[in-house]
This record gives structure tokens, sequence and C-alpha cells, in this order.
């Protein structure tokens, strides 16, 4: 395959790739109708998707640098946008999402304005600007602008710190996905979930990920809407959700008075099995404090901004023009899946509860309930439970728990959907988590390999040598991370918002006065990432070890503290300190100027 | 001051412009979001809920492509725009 000629033929490939990916559903269901098991359906789903990415890594398997670092800088905008989206969007934000707001309502959907507000300030602050700078990794800026290993060493550890938390949460997901779709334990699964995610980055490195991202986005966009529209169209709720399901928002509101919030005693709830809730929230009213909300978001915003991930992926346009743009055409991607989850999450619980459908099911009888098909399967698989607290013998709002992943897993074969659709959205799940973690276990081995190997280590390896250690942490990177995956101690390594909180804590500052401070130095930086990222763990630590914490910010917010920390810290010891010398200053200038050669002059 | 200095002006201040705006939709409005949410909005919903579930998210997609092209002629007046490119 030729480079320039793939390049231009770019809408041609994934049109057809598209095309080929709805050609593949049509033959699911075609074989459900002619009596495919539901299970065959899965794994045939599952296996060909992953099959496809690791073809397309297998063709973008390169042996220069700058493919394997940047994709040669040659991405296109909307393909970039794509790409990005992927990269964000992780198996989180695909099966959990739409199940927070189904819980959670307005107190949750903070995290939905954080992670796309978050955006703004990477266009305007940093996108463009590192891209002007031609660096490899976001720790090769801190490493060039201010100058000294300690700098670009201490910004690997951020990096290190914050991506690592969030990748074992991934390896997590495609564990589990591949686990229920391929019907095997969950330890050895972690592997085979390694093993797809490595077979994508590894020959390839950033331009192998950029265009298996493309492909995984286009998978898992598809397997979230098509069952939204779906089940919209067949509840009668409106043939696009988006703009017409206030109606449904309404009869919520209006069931949620009916029945009222009973609140279980403690006893009664200790029966309950872990990791199911029960309705507790209001849907669409206010139930946070302003600062709750603004505090989440806010931290959200600040970490969007500083995870390096996400930033690197801005590198690989071919122009500064071209990153500005990317950054809104990511977010546009992200959008159409963002603002799809509460949709869901409004379809899936009037579904439920509501008593004048046929799939409602509270107010019927504890008897009539346990025996629906779709109630036995997903108490079964753990996600669904009921309970007569109150020994009526019909099922009340109370009464009535469910998994938070049962809202994008299980609401399909609730409403009727054919199990096609199931088999689908295990695909789009595995190919989020998939996106996401070669994303991370990718800026990880490229930031150790680029800043500690090449920089730091041994400055005159050859490319072939440099190339070789990358793909060496590659691999290493991905072990470690499914073996502590594999531990299953997810409820606290896997929390993702952590890695927003300690990625704003080390890295917010020192990226952005990078650009907008002249005046910031080594010295600041080195302060601003040290007690930036110390402090964070302080508080979380303290918080979590029975601490009452202060001005309000939690286990999910601490990021606040330590950013705030950083700043403080960073501006005091920069002022304190000599200025930057002539030649960083003139850098600076010229990071802010678009047009010309990069500032590391490739 | 010297071309690159009036750029950089221009730049900054659009910058401003940007992040006001940015502000106020995902900070600003939840101040009040309670008083908010009790008046119907855009196809029905509430006000505060449609912010969270469309409003903000599509505002902030805008936002970034305005702020993209109105930094493309800050560049162009100046003459420091890119070449031949996407």
């Amino acid at each position: 395959m030729i480079k320039g000629k793939f390049i231009d033929n770019l809408p041609k490939v994934y049109g057809i790739y598209t095309g080929g990916f709805i050609g593949f559903i049509i033959l699911m269901a075609i074989g459900e109708q002619m009596g495919m098991s539901a299970k065959a359906i899965g794994v045939a789903f599952v296996a060909f998707t992953i099959f496809i990415y690791a073809l397309i890594g297998y063709l973008s398997r390169t042996a220069q640098a700058d493919a394997y670092y940047v994709a040669g800088r040659q991405v296109p905008t909307v393909f970039n946008g794509m790409a990005t989206a992927a990269d964000w969007m992780s198996g989180a934000s695909f099966v959990a999402m739409a199940g927070g707001i189904y819980f959670k309502g307005y107190g949750y959907m903070a995290l939905l304005v954080g992670w796309t507000g978050g955006y703004i300030l990477v266009a305007t602050l940093l996108a463009p600007y590192l891209r002007k700078f031609g660096c490899y990794t976001v720790p090769d800026f801190i490493g060039t602008r201010y100058g000294g290993n300690l700098a670009r060493l201490l910004a690997v550890i951020v990096l290190t710190v914050a991506s690592f938390t969030y990748v074992t949460a991934q390896i997590n997901a495609t564990g589990t996905i591949a686990s229920v779709a391929l019907d095997i334990d969950f330890k050895y699964a972690v592997y085979v979930g390694l093993v797809s995610i490595l077979l994508c980055s590894m020959l390839g490195g950033m331009r192998a990920v950029t265009w298996t991202q493309v492909a995984q986005y286009i998978v898992l966009i598809i397997a979230y809407l098509l069952p939204i529209f779906w089940i919209s169209n067949k509840m009668g709720a409106g043939f696009f959700p988006h703009f017409m399901l206030a109606d449904e928002v309404a009869r919520i509101g209006e069931l949620e008075q009916q029945f009222g919030f009973v609140k279980n005693s403690a006893a009664d709830l200790a029966t309950v099995p872990k990791g199911l809730a029960g309705i507790t929230k209001a849907h669409s009213a206010v139930n946070a404090t302003p600062w709750a909300f603004i505090s989440l978001a806010l931290a959200m915003m600040m970490g969007t901004a500083s995870l390096p991930h996400v930033m690197m992926r801005y590198f690989t346009t071919p122009s500064v023009k071209a990153a500005r743009k990317s950054v809104g055409w990511s977010l546009f991607f992200i959008f159409l899946l963002y603002s799809s989850a509460p949709m869901l999450a409004t379809l899936s619980k009037l579904s439920l509860i509501d008593p004048t459908l046929s799939t409602g099911i509270i107010g019927k009888s504890f008897a009539e309930v346990q025996s629906i098909d779709w109630f036995q399967n997903w108490n079964q698989a753990n996600l669904m439970f009921i309970s007569d607290f109150n020994g009526n013998g019909t099922l009340e709002l109370n009464e009535f728990f469910m998994g938070g992943k049962a809202v994008v897993l299980a609401t399909p074969e609730i409403a009727g959907l054919p199990y096609v659709i199931s088999g689908l959205v295990a695909a789009g799940g595995m190919a989020a988590a998939m996106s996401t973690a070669d994303g991370l276990i990718l800026a990880i081995a490229n930031a150790i390999s680029h800043d500690v190997y090449y920089k730091m280590i041994d400055p005159k390896a050859e490319t072939a040598k440099r190339l070789l250690v990358a793909r060496a942490l590659l691999v290493v990177i991905g072990f470690a991370g499914a073996t502590i995956a594999a531990m299953e101690i997810q409820g606290i390594l896997g929390s993702v918002i952590w890695a927003f909180d300690f990625a704003m804590s080390g890295l917010f500052f020192p990226l952005v006065l990078g650009v907008w401070w002249k005046r910031a130095n080594r010295q600041g930086a080195i302060a601003g990432m040290a007690l930036g990222l110390a402090s964070s763990i302080w508080y979380l630590v303290w918080v979590r070890t029975g601490g009452s914490g202060f001005l309000g910010i939690t286990q999910l917010t601490f990021g606040i503290f330590g950013a705030a920390v950083s700043l403080v810290a960073m501006v005091i010891v920069s002022l304190m300190t000599q200025e930057p010398d002539k030649a960083t200053q003139k850098m600076v200038d010229e990071v802010r100027i678009p047009s010309g050669r990069t500032v590391t002059g490739k | 001051m010297s071309n690159a200095e009036k750029h950089w002006e221009k730049t900054r201040s659009l910058l401003f412009i940007t992040l006001a705006i940015w502000f106020v939709f995902s900070i600003g409005i939840f101040l009040f979001a309670a008083e908010m949410n009790e008046v119907t909005g855009p196809f029905g919903y509430p006000w505060t809920y449609w912010f969270t579930c469309q409003g903000s998210l599509g505002i902030f997609v805008i936002l970034i492509f305005w702020f993209a092209n109105r930094q493309e002629k800050i560049d162009e007046e100046f003459g420091f725009n890119e070449r031949g490119d996407d």
C-alpha cells in the first residue's frame, strides 16, 4: 500500500469499510433468523472486528521514527477527529455513561459538560502550539521548553501515573467484554484483550493506532446509535430521539412523584448484590449543589487538557491550522455519542418503570417479573435484582436494582430487539475500550522510549534500536496493565476520574504557562509538577483514609487542589529564580507564530 | 510594536473572548441551575436538563470551529498563515 495514495483515498477506504461492516451486521441478522445461536453471533462480532483492526495494524507497520511517533504528521483533520474521539471515548464512556446518567441524573451530567468543555481549553491554549513546537511526546515539549532532564523526567512520571491509572480500567473492560462474548474465563480474557490491543499498535506505532482508531470509531458509533434510534422508534417515543423525548422526560418525573423515592433500610440494602443500585434520584431535576456540579465539571475540563494521550493526537496533523480544526472535529464526533447517552438513559428508565408500557415491571407481581426471560438472563448475569422488602407481592420502585452497565447492555433486549444488536453492542464496547487502551499504552511507551531512553540515556541510538525499545516497552507496559487488571482491584485502580485529577495536578499549568507565560522557567516548572502531583496524591490519601477535605473538594475533584498548588508553586518559584535565557524566550516567540518550520526544526 | 507582537495581542484577545463564552456555558449558567430548570426550553426539555444533554455540548462544538476560523483570519492578517494543507 503506497502511503501518499492511501492518504488521498481515505474517504473511499473507510467508506468501503463502513459499507462492509453494515453488510456484516445484515449477514448476522440473516444468520440469526436462520437459527444461528446467540453465542455464535457474539463470537463472530468480536472476532471479526478484532481481525480487521489487527489487519489494519499490520498494513500500517513502519520502520521510520516519524511515522511511528506521530503518524508522519499527515493525518487529515476529519480523520484525526474520528481517531481522537475513539481515543477519548473509553469502554467506560461506552458502557457506563448512560448508566451513570440513569442512576445519578443531574449530578452525573457534570461529567458530560466537563468531558466536552475541556476541548475548548485544548483548542485555544495548547493543541496548535504544541503542534507548532513539533515534539514527539508531551514530556518532549516540557523537556525542550524548560530544559534539563529533571523537568523531562517529572513530566514522564506525571504522564505515567495518570495514564496507567486509566489504562488498567480499559484493559479490564476489554477483558470483561471478551470473557462474555467469547465465553472464556476473565483471567484469560484479559490477556486476549491485551493481545488484540498490541496487535493494533506494535508494528506501526502511532500510524497504526491512528488508522485502527478511525475504524474503531466507526464501529462504536454505529453500535451506540443504532439501538437508540431503534428502541425509540419501537416504543413510539419519536423517530429522532434527541429532539423528541421531552414528553418521556416529563412522564418519568410524573412517575417519580407517583411512586416516591422510598428509602430502604440498611438491613434490606445489605441483601442487594454488590454493584447494583436502585433509582433514588430524580431523572431531570437539579439534584446537586452548584459547587458540586461546577467543581466536577472544572476538574474534568482541566484534566482533559492535560491528558497526554489526547494531546499527542494533535501532533499528527499536517499543520497548526489543521490541529485547531481537528479539535473541533474531535468534539463533534464525541458529541454524537455523548448527546445520545441521556436519551438512552431516558428510554431505558421509562421502559422499565412505566406500568402502562408492556415492558414496564414496576407494579407487576413478583411472580410475573420473575417469569420474564430477559429478567432471568440479567438476574443470572448479576446485573438485575428484585426483593420484596415490604412483603406486599408487587414490585415497587425501591425494590428493583440494576447494574450501571445494564442500561447499555440490557435495554436492547428489554425493548425486544433481535440478538444481533447485542452482538453489535459488544463489538462497540470492545472497540471503545481497545482504542483508548492503545492510545494510553502508546503514550506511556513513547514517553519512556523517546524521553527517557533516547533523550536521557542513549542520545546516539539509531532509529532501529529506538523503535525496538519503543515496541518492547509497549509489550511490558501492556502486560503490567493486564496483570493488574486481572487482579480485579478495579474499584481502586480503575477510577477513570482519578486519571484526570492526576494529569491536571501535574501537567496543566506547566503546559499552559509554557506557551502563555514567557517568564515561566525550569525551576518553576519542576516545582509545579512535583508539588502539584505530590499534593494531589496526599489529598486523595487523606480523604480516602477518613479525612474531611475542605472547600467541598472530594476524591473525585482533588485535582483542583493539586492544580492550585501547582500554579502557586510554579509562579512563586519562577519569579524567585532567574528568567529563562534568550534562546528559550525566542523559542516561545516562535511557538506563537503558526507559519514556518517547527521549533524543533522538523 | 513588531508584527509578531501585534499578532500575539490579537491572538490573546481572541483567547479571552473564547474563554469567556466557554466560562458562561460550562460554569456560569450552572450557578442558576435550579431556577433555570423550572422553565421549559428547546424541544420542550427543561432548560438546565437540555443544557447538560445537548446545549452546552453543542455550543462547545460550534465555539471551537468559530475560534479556529477567527484565528486563521488573524494569522492571515499578519502574514503568518501556512500555505497549502488540509
